[in-house]
């Protein structure tokens, strides 16, 4: 007699009644509004704001992975001073919501009302005006991916320890620099600790551009927030909007797994299959298997 | 080319080098042996400056291992100089230390590359060379993790070669290895010793010592205990605590 698993059968009436359950509440509650889902999810301002969000996702992370790299160098530095500001920096940001950093680059006028380029309490060459330089979209990026660099220091200098030190020594007996042991030799092997951590990141932050809607960014939430305004149908559109971040995140975690096996060169004897790979491995199973029961 | 007069380091509280002496000529392979503890890994650190010397004097081909003396003063040198320095000195380890994100080649590439700054393409060849020499030609484009230990050590050999270094340095090269493998990685440094490169080597191997160094120095609580023609410490030893170490390991 095989073993029986009666909680097997239980979880699965629970599960059961719980999606008939949902699937009644589509059906029948009419507020959801998937009819109109459909028409909404590639009108025009929506397609804008899922354009801006994915601009600010890719600016915001750029700005985050090259100040994180940068900062977590900095952080290691033998160097006393050139550490502690990137301890300072990773405190400051780290330490304050990211909707105040949001609110405090949009407002930064009334801080500075002129910015100008020259040389520090001596003449300056140019001037602007501030409100003219820093747009609501510019306010967004900066706030964002200053705030993402924070973050982005300590998983870098995470991956950066995981190194065993005896690749550094062998660098350096080469005769390798400080900073070429770091590009040469432990950053790609930090990658592989580096890379998990920062999908996640990247689909937090894709999430998180939604706040920029609050200093009048007109991003995916943005848009489909104004549509709702106008017709006054809150639940579809956040819906359409759900859809939408959904998706992206889709394809971003089918990206991280190629970028994953990337690093993982060297790391094992072979590298991981592909989903690709492991189907046409089954099929030629399969294959194989019904050959053999037809003869 | 290697000369110590009274080095010593300490790591905290503890003073593990108390005051080395010794000198490898150019062309000469001085082998290094003692229990473990003894100093004498953190002794061939201190050569290339991948540990800093506390007191006494060392210097390779002449020129002192991290310092620079100017108006009878001692200067640090800086990050760019100590680098230069390391690059003419090769240094195999224990545990091979391999770059595992590189193939073999790429591996034994790196040195000329990155520090030399030569083209990948003018280093490659010469590249091939070494791993013929090391008997590894066919596994260059293999990754270090697919080798065995002995073959990953000989590749350590080859990439610290491509530096054309004027001195090695070997860091119990052996000990790490299954016993089978042991042959092949001595048989490679049995080779370089023969082309005349001056070597200096942490070991537990007694009968490469003897066989092919020209000096043996046997170190024990941080003091060179006993010193001279390998054949003749092994034969008869003059300290009862050479005698003992010789007694347990052979």
């Amino acid at each position: 007699m095989p073993v029986r698993h009666p909680w097997r059968w239980v979880a699965s009436a629970v599960v059961l009644v719980l999606l008939a359950m949902l699937a009644h509440s589509f059906a029948t509650n009419s507020n959801y509004g998937f009819g109109i889902i459909g028409g909404l999810l590639f009108t025009r301002p929506v397609l804008d704001g899922v354009l801006l969000t994915l601009g600010l996702t890719g600016a915001a992370m750029g700005i985050g992975i090259v100040l994180g790299v940068v900062l977590a160098v900095m952080r290691l530095s033998p160097n006393p001073l050139v550490s502690w500001v990137s301890w300072a920096y990773i405190w400051f940001f780290r330490g304050t919501p990211v909707l105040v950093q949001l609110f405090l680059w949009y407002q930064l006028s009334y801080l500075f009302p002129h910015l100008s380029l020259g040389i520090p309490f001596g003449p300056r060459f140019v001037t602007f005006n501030t409100n003219s330089v820093i747009a609501a979209v510019t306010a967004a990026i900066l706030a964002l991916g200053l705030n993402e660099g924070a973050y982005m220091a300590e998983i870098v200098r995470a991956g950066i320890l995981s190194v065993d030190a005896g690749q550094s020594e062998a660098a350096s007996s080469l005769g390798m620099r400080r900073l070429q042991v770091m590009r040469r030799v432990v950053l790609p092997q930090a990658m592989r600790v580096i890379v998990p951590p920062t999908g996640n990141e990247t689909i937090s932050m894709l999430k998180t551009t939604s706040l920029a809607s609050t200093i009048a960014v007109i991003e995916l939430f943005g848009a489909v927030q104004q549509i709702a305004a106008r017709t006054y149908q809150v639940i579809p559109d956040l819906l359409v909007a759900c859809a939408w971040y959904l998706a992206i995140t889709t394809v971003m975690t089918i990206g991280q797994f190629y970028v994953e096996r990337h690093f993982a060169r060297g790391a094992q004897r072979s590298l991981p299959l592909t989903p690709f790979q492991k189907l046409r491995g089954n099929l030629a199973v399969w294959r194989i298997r019904v050959a053999g029961s037809s003869r | 080319m290697v000369r110590a007069e009274a080095v010593h380091k300490r790591f905290g509280p503890v003073e593990v080098l108390k005051g080395i002496s010794l000198e490898v000529a150019a062309g000469e392979v001085m082998c290094v042996i003692g229990p473990s503890g003894s100093g004498k890994s953190t002794f061939l650190r201190c050569v290339n400056h991948l540990e800093k010397i506390d007191g006494g004097r060392l210097s390779v081909d002449g020129a002192l291992v991290g310092y620079e003396e100017r108006g009878g003063r001692l200067h640090e040198l800086p990050e760019r100089e100590v680098a230069r320095r390391r690059s003419e000195i090769g240094m195999v380890f224990q545990h091979f230390h391999l770059f595992p994100h590189l193939t073999v080649l790429d591996n034994v590439c790196s040195g000329p590359v990155v520090v030399k700054r030569l083209a990948r393409r003018e280093v490659e060849e010469a590249a091939r060379e070494l791993l013929e020499k090391v008997g590894l030609a066919e596994k260059a484009d293999a990754y270090p993790r697919q080798l065995s230990g002995g073959q990953q050590q000989r590749v350590a050999i080859a990439r610290a070669l491509a530096m054309e270094p004027k001195l090695m340095l070997f860091d119990e090269p052996t000990s790490a290895l299954d016993p089978e493998l042991v042959g092949d990685v001595l048989a490679v440094m049995r080779s370089l010793a023969e082309e005349g490169m001056t070597m200096l080597v942490v070991t537990h191997e007694i009968g490469f010592a003897r066989e092919v160094g020209d000096q043996l120095v046997f170190m024990d609580g941080g003091v060179v205990v006993e010193s001279g023609r390998p054949r003749e410490v092994i034969a008869s030893p003059s300290e009862e605590r050479t005698r003992a170490f010789l007694e347990a390991v052979l």
